[in-house]
């Protein structure tokens, strides 16, 4: 058998081949569009559509503006329950969050049937795309936090009612427990992304393996059939697997930036 | 030692941090299925409490995967 490269998947490709552009004070960058890029643009392109069509306004509402008013309706419900009065002001960039990376890890999944090199890229199982979101999200909160606190900011990492004498460690750790948060962000969305890619990729290689293998021994080899059945339906099983995880890594994303802007929107009242 | 045994052994020892992130989602959904039995109609208003708690105790786990992948697959 030959060995399984389960990473195989993830190498980037380019679609379309652009000259390098020299952006002066960063130096030569390649814009080409890669798979990678070509997945996020389907997926952004399909989520507009999406919203084009099923926000029509109509009073008894179709299937699909159903669903569009029940995406609205759980991310109005995050933003309205974490953030407070103030959290319509940041729905817009939550549900952008929520949709654009829900589409992104789905659209991963898709394989087209008939084309054996053909499958979709999932642009969240790359550390750049999911470390540009984290600090997009990270940067918004210190912004707003700068903005609507000024210098009190600071009081974000001096919790209420601490005894003076561990006052200094605890501001150390808080401190470094606010660095954290974007690396958290980047390495749970890809790191669930590139697990679950992975282990997907090894039980479909155990599925083709094990069946040529019995097929072409014979004889006794062909037990062999057994496991790649097995095989066989773990794929099915850690196919839905990955678009319940694909959804909720989503909802977790947007959840966590809705309680990241509640601590410095509601920094100095509203406990 | 050859190096890459050393990349075997470390990768496999790095997966034994998912024995914390095992037990902590045992320990939440116990909980949360604990609470639900004892007041089923509260139990609807808790679950995206639940997601978010499995979510983030995952999270941890996975990030021992992330560390097992680097040993493994970075090149020596």
């Amino acid at each position: 058998m030959a060995a399984i490269d389960p990473l195989h998947q993830f190498a980037i490709e380019k679609v379309v081949a652009l000259p390098p552009v020299t952006i002066p004070g960063v130096g030569l960058v390649d814009l080409s569009i890669t798979n990678s890029v070509l997945a996020m643009m389907i997926a952004a392109a399909a989520i507009c559509l999406f919203m084009v069509v099923a926000a029509k306004g109509e009073v008894v509402p179709g299937r699909l503006q159903t669903v569009g008013e029940g995406i609205y309706g759980m991310v109005e419900g995050l933003t309205s329950s974490m953030i407070g009065h103030e959290g319509k002001k940041y729905f817009p960039f939550v549900f952008t969050l929520f949709t654009f990376i829900m589409c992104m890890n789905m659209f991963g999944l898709l394989n087209f049937i008939g084309l054996p090199n053909m499958h979709m890229f999932t642009p969240t199982s790359q550390v750049a795309v999911t470390a540009t979101l984290a600090l997009i999200t990270i940067g918004l909160v210190i912004i707003v936090g700068f903005a609507k606190n000024g210098l009190g900011f600071f009081k974000l990492f001096v919790p209420s009612g601490v005894p003076v004498a561990i006052l200094p460690f605890l501001v150390i750790i808080e401190f470094i427990s606010f660095l954290v948060r974007p690396l958290t962000l980047t390495l749970r969305l890809f790191g669930n992304m590139l697990g679950g890619h992975v282990v997907l990729a090894i039980f479909g290689a155990f599925v083709a393996a094990l069946g040529t293998y019995a097929l072409s021994t014979g004889g006794a080899a062909y037990a062999a059939l057994i496991p790649s059945a097995l095989s066989f339906f773990m794929v099915v099983a850690l196919t839905a697997l990955e678009l319940i995880v694909g959804f909720l890594q989503a909802f977790v994303f947007a959840a966590l930036a809705c309680v990241y802007l509640n601590d410095v929107v509601n920094l100095g009242h509203g406990h | 030692m050859d190096v890459h045994a050393a990349k075997y052994i470390g990768a496999g020892l790095a997966m034994l941090g998912m024995i914390g992130a095992g037990i902590g989602l045992g320990i939440l959904f116990g909980n949360y299925l604990q609470g639900a039995l004892r007041n089923p109609s509260a139990a609807a208003g808790e679950r995206p409490m639940l997601f978010l708690g499995m979510a983030l105790t995952e999270a941890l786990g996975i990030f021992a995967l992330v560390i097992a992948f680097i040993i493994l697959f970075v090149p020596v």
